[in-house]
């Protein structure tokens, strides 16, 4: 209650709302009679503004799947509060805001064609038929997959399905878009490709990202800000702007600016895997 | 030689071989018809007895059908009880195990001497025996969901309803069908059994009692051309729920894709 009404307070009075906002939020798992207390996440404030292509990469191990689940409502933190465009997550909807959350895995539904699944969205939340089928086309349009309507999606490559995923994700129109690695599971080439697509959607449709990545040169290309990770605890280690102007495209990639940025970033990580290395060690001495 | 072929040829040509054996070896021996009719005597029973054993089939084709049915229908609605919540689960699961592991001889002369109806009683047999593949597999099959997948029905704020009616069902499919192809099997060894059991006959003498009776008379070669349809009706069954699977499944489901040329 009472933090509700410091957000509120804050939305009057300082003009932009943040996205997402959190302040001291953590979270731990276990910790009841039959188990230790395992801590995912250290406590944390983050501010994801309106517009921002946010990025997460860190070791495996560092929280930031679960930070991920947290700003998509999945994981409750244990201590701390978050709010969405200055409210609990429940009003979310109400207010008229979209979240999707793009996975690591296609997640299609194999039984139906490929419009069923874009229109999944709009179909659960009731919309005519008519209108989720011409949204469902417009989206696959975008994604450069029209024609593919009627296709079951095995027989589609990994690439593709990706691409019938993010369809799905912007069938809705969201203001907010979670992806979980999601293009982790594919080629360089391929990959490459739709991170250069994703950005021209994005800025099209000027959403807020955030994206969580193994690939040090795939955050670098995308992001306006990344957020290096470390783990054990899995915390938060570093912010870093990424200051290239949009439009990025391959010349970006071979750029000086480039190449300096991702040094930074290896040397970060470094450090966070170099810490966690430590921290293990620390751990199994005691 | 190609594989579709093959699959046809090499059961076929086995076929063709063992009965020439069986053929020859009856003929050569000089077999009585009372022991061992061959395939010829068989397939002329067939003939001569085609209204008795028609008539007989339908019977028993009546109760197999109705007790498929019957367990797809229960056993379904049991699966979807279960699914419903754990403890319903925990607490009728044994008793459907109880229900698995007890012969059907067993309790066929129990559920004859309730059932006034000799019919209804065969098909009640016959459907104890094939239920629980189908409650078992459709269980398994509505818990089996991909979790990414619930978690995105979820963030939609997915009903219930609308959980069970476009993600668990849809992704029990292939489990249901798996369970309903071992049903049909069971169902007519059921009704064969529960059949044997009841010794219902007059009018409403199914194949198990044809079978029954002729060994009585030695008249084998009727008791084999009775088998004989028991064992295509098996089959023809077999047969019929693959079909229905592919039919349902063959556009998206793994089990059922046909390698890519």
């Amino acid at each position: 209650m009472n933090a509700d009404r410091t957000a509120h307070d804050e939305a009057t009075q300082s003009a932009p709302v943040p996205v997402f906002r959190a302040r001291g939020a953590g979270k731990q798992f276990g910790g009841d009679r039959k188990s230790t207390p395992m801590r995912a996440l250290e406590p944390f404030d983050l501010d994801v503004h309106r517009g921002e292509f946010v990025t997460l990469i860190g070791p495996s191990g560092c929280g930031k799947s679960t930070l991920l689940r947290m700003l998509a409502g999945l994981t409750t933190p244990s201590e701390g509060t978050l709010h969405w465009w200055g409210g609990e997550f429940a009003t979310i909807g109400a207010a008229g805001r979209r979240l999707v959350f793009v996975f690591q895995h296609p997640t299609l539904m194999p039984w139906t064609r490929v419009l069923a699944n874009v229109r999944l969205p709009l179909d659960l939340a009731g919309t005519a038929r008519g209108e989720a089928n011409t949204a469902a086309t417009r989206a696959l349009d975008q994604v450069g997959l029209r024609g593919f309507e009627n296709h079951y999606p095995r027989a589609m490559s990994g690439g593709m399905q990706m691409r019938v995923s993010i369809a799905r994700a912007l069938v809705t129109e969201p203001d907010l878009l979670l992806m979980d690695e999601p293009f982790g599971a594919l080629d360089e080439i391929s990959r490459n490709k739709l991170d250069g697509e994703l950005l021209e959607w994005w800025r099209a449709q000027g959403q807020t990202i955030v994206f969580v990545t193994h690939s040090i040169y795939e955050a670098v290309f995308l992001s306006t800000r990344v957020l290096v990770m470390s783990a054990r605890p899995g915390r938060i280690l570093r912010e870093v702007p990424i200051d290239e102007p949009y439009p990025r495209d391959d010349a970006f990639r071979g750029s000086e600016r480039f190449s300096a940025c991702c040094r930074e970033l290896f040397a970060l990580l470094g450090e966070a895997s170099h810490g966690a290395q430590a921290n293990a060690r620390q751990g199994a001495q005691t | 030689m190609n594989t579709r072929l093959s699959r046809i040829l090499l059961p076929l040509a086995i076929g063709v071989l063992v009965v020439s054996a069986w053929h020859g070896l009856v003929t050569v021996y000089e077999i009585p018809r009372y022991i061992m009719p061959g395939p010829s005597d068989v397939a002329q029973t067939l003939a001569q007895d085609w209204e008795l054993l028609a008539h007989s089939l339908l019977i028993t084709l009546r109760v197999t059908v109705m007790a498929l049915l019957l367990a797809v229908i229960a056993g379904t609605l049991i699966a979807f009880l279960f699914v419903q919540s754990r403890w319903v689960e925990m607490s009728l699961f044994p008793y459907a195990v109880l229900l698995q592991v007890t012969p059907i001889v067993a309790i066929a002369p129990l559920v004859i001497i309730w059932v006034k109806d000799a019919s209804i009683a065969l098909v009640l047999c016959a459907t104890i025996v094939a239920i629980f593949p189908v409650i078992s597999n459709t269980t398994l099959g509505l818990r089996s969901v991909d979790p990414g997948l619930l978690d995105l029905f979820r963030m939609n704020k997915a009903s219930r309803l609308q959980i069970l009616l476009r993600l668990r069902i849809p992704g029990a499919l292939p489990y249901f069908f798996g369970g309903l192809r071992i049903a049909s099997g069971m169902a007519l060894i059921g009704a064969v059994v529960a059949e044997f059991v009841a010794g219902t006959g007059g009018s409403g003498a199914g194949l198990a009692y044809l079978i029954l009776q002729s060994g009585l008379q030695l008249n084998v070669p009727r008791l084999f051309a009775a088998l004989f349809l028991i064992t295509l009706t098996g089959v023809a069954l077999f047969v019929i729920m693959v079909a229905l699977s592919r039919l349902a499944l063959g556009k998206w489901h793994e089990s059922e894709l046909l390698p890519e040329a």
